[in-house]
């Protein structure tokens, strides 16, 4: 294990974290205080209450969830496609690191930057309404294990990528849609039983359900299931990465 | 000694039908400046990148230091650095962040003395802590270079390494170049200068339409292929040799007005004084002559013409 390199790549990419500050951190954080506003606060004040939890409050689990997993997403596929598209790329090809890695470095990084904002967006949602986490522990699983496998996804996105629109498409076409239909500003229930069915192909519902379930111990699906799709998730994501390498997909002519 | 890097049998085909290597064998010597000439698209930079692990070969096989390039991918790449001929760098870093990342990619603990000892070779030093997006296009190659010795390779490829950078600086290129070959680093570059492999170059070899169409010690080469010419200008039209001059291998240029005799300038006697004795009796006379020895550049061009 080239312990080095991980370390290296992992500094590189936190080190461009730093550098786009306000891009990475400021505006998502600026985007979800908006929903507040608008969500909460405004509308929020005409719904009474969700199972017992205000609106408000309701929606806090969701708008993390959404912050994490886009953001995972857009990192992980940027990290790795900017390489590519200035062609630095030849340097990570041409030294002695297996993409285990590789994986590590760029994944590594991407996530601990999601996992990160995701506490910031928590913080800032306790200056609005009143948080209470019930599973501490849980609740930093699901966002621990969010933010790897869609990072993971993300980095999948920027190999596959060979322009600015394609890096784009998938996070714009596929990603944000499932996430406002996953549940993240309503309860599954709520939903007439037709729509309810077909929400459950949704894998994000699953993200959502169980991180909203260690926060207040309300979920649409149980949270076995919750942990066993988001496993299942980062498996297939696992396959995919590993199938890149073997075969050089996108990286080597 | 064997090779330090031994290629056999590799050919790249796309899946587009093009074949870019077809068959290449070639053994590169430890401690040797080889200098790897061909026109554009002839596969120079397709082999160094198949070497480095930047493209899959389609078949054969190449040993760096007889580690296979496929199996222990670790061991062989470790000892190579790579300068590519594309400027490819982080636009926003510094170049010593950029230095130094090339180092722990290839597994190396922290050495700022020699990273700053590098920078100070290619003239760098008071770059240090400039993005790389400020710095000139000679600069960028020389932070590529930077890069390439942060982990002190065996073995350094230069992929046309002196394109867009101006003659001082070019020179103190070759003078790195040189220091690195002293202290045991094989050097392998491919450039568009031939008087440039002329210069440095122990070894040569000739690469066209994805075939080694010629290896050779440089000296061998000039000495085999380096024959000097005679052109004598004459003062009148000549139809035909007389053939009391038929041993000499008289060559009849420029419709007749211009006589060419092709010498070896290493044999004892080159025939110049019974050459011109014998024309004065022949009654032909010239007005002028010169000599010309063919460079690298005239071997090139008339091997890739074939």
């Amino acid at each position: 294990m080239n312990f080095r390199a991980v370390r290296a790549i992992y500094l590189f990419e936190m080190a461009r974290t730093w550098r786009t500050v306000l891009q990475s951190i400021v505006s998502p954080v600026i985007s979800t205080s908006l929903y507040f506003v608008v969500f909460g606060a405004a509308i929020g004040s005409r719904i009474t209450s969700i199972e017992g939890v205000s609106y408000g409050t309701f929606i806090v689990p969701g708008l993390v969830m959404l912050s994490v997993l886009t953001q995972s997403i857009s990192n992980a596929s940027f990290g790795i496609y900017f390489p590519k598209f200035t062609g630095t790329i030849y340097e990570l090809l041409s030294a002695p690191v297996s993409y285990v890695e590789v994986v590590l470095g760029y994944v590594g990084a991407a996530a601990t930057k999601s996992i990160l904002l995701g506490l910031i967006i928590l913080a800032t949602a306790g200056l609005f309404v009143p948080l209470h986490i019930l599973h501490p522990w849980w609740m930093l699983t699901f966002l621990v294990l969010t933010a790897v496998t869609f990072s993971l996804f993300g980095f999948i996105i920027g190999i596959w990528a060979d322009g600015f629109e394609k890096l784009q498409a998938i996070p714009l076409l596929v990603v944000t849609p499932l996430t406002f239909l996953g549940g993240s500003f309503y309860s599954v229930s709520m939903l007439p039983s037709g729509w309810r069915t077909v929400t459950l192909l949704n894998p994000v519902v699953y993200l959502i359900s169980g991180f909203r379930w260690s926060f207040y111990e309300i979920s649409d699906v149980s949270v076995g299931w919750s942990i066993g799709v988001t496993c299942m998730f980062l498996v297939i994501c696992m396959f995919v990465v590993w199938w890149i390498f073997k075969t050089g997909y996108k990286l080597k002519n | 000694m064997s090779p330090i890097i031994s290629v056999s049998n590799l050919t790249k085909s796309y899946a587009s039908g093009f074949t870019a290597l077809k068959g290449i064998d070639l053994d590169i010597n430890r401690g040797e400046i080889f200098a790897l000439l061909g026109p554009n698209g002839a596969g120079k930079t397709t082999m160094i990148s198949i070497i480095c692990g930047i493209a899959n070969a389609t078949s054969g096989k190449v040993t760096v230091d007889g580690h296979d390039i496929a199996r222990d991918y670790r061991a062989a790449r470790s000892l190579i650095g790579l300068v590519p001929q594309e400027l490819h760098t982080d636009a926003f870093e510094s170049v010593w962040a950029t230095v130094s990342f090339s180092r722990g990619l290839f597994g190396k603990p922290k050495n700022p003395a020699l990273i700053e000892k590098i920078l100070k070779d290619l003239s760098l030093w008071d770059k240090k802590d400039n993005k790389i997006i400020t710095l000139s296009g000679g600069m960028k190659r020389r932070v590529m270079i930077a890069k390439a010795l942060s982990h002190e390779p065996q073995i350094l490829f230069l992929d046309e390494p002196t394109a867009g950078v101006d003659v001082e600086l070019r020179k103190g290129m070759w003078e790195v170049v040189r220091t690195l070959r002293a202290a045991g680093v094989t050097v392998i570059l491919t450039t568009h200068y031939i008087e440039e492999a002329e210069e440095m170059a122990d070894r040569i070899g000739v690469i066209n339409k994805g075939e080694i169409i010629l290896i050779e010690e440089k000296t061998k080469l000039m000495e085999q292929l380096g024959k000097k010419q005679l052109k004598l200008y004459l003062q009148g039209k000549v139809t035909e040799i007389p053939a009391s001059l038929a041993h000499y291998n008289l060559e009849l240029a420029a419709d007749g007005h211009q006589l060419i005799y092709s010498y070896d300038t290493k044999s004892e006697r080159t025939g110049i004084t019974s050459l011109l004795g014998d024309l004065r009796e022949s009654g032909i006379r010239f007005s002028d002559l010169d000599t010309t020895q063919s460079s690298l550049e005239d071997i090139f061009v008339s091997l890739v013409r074939k």
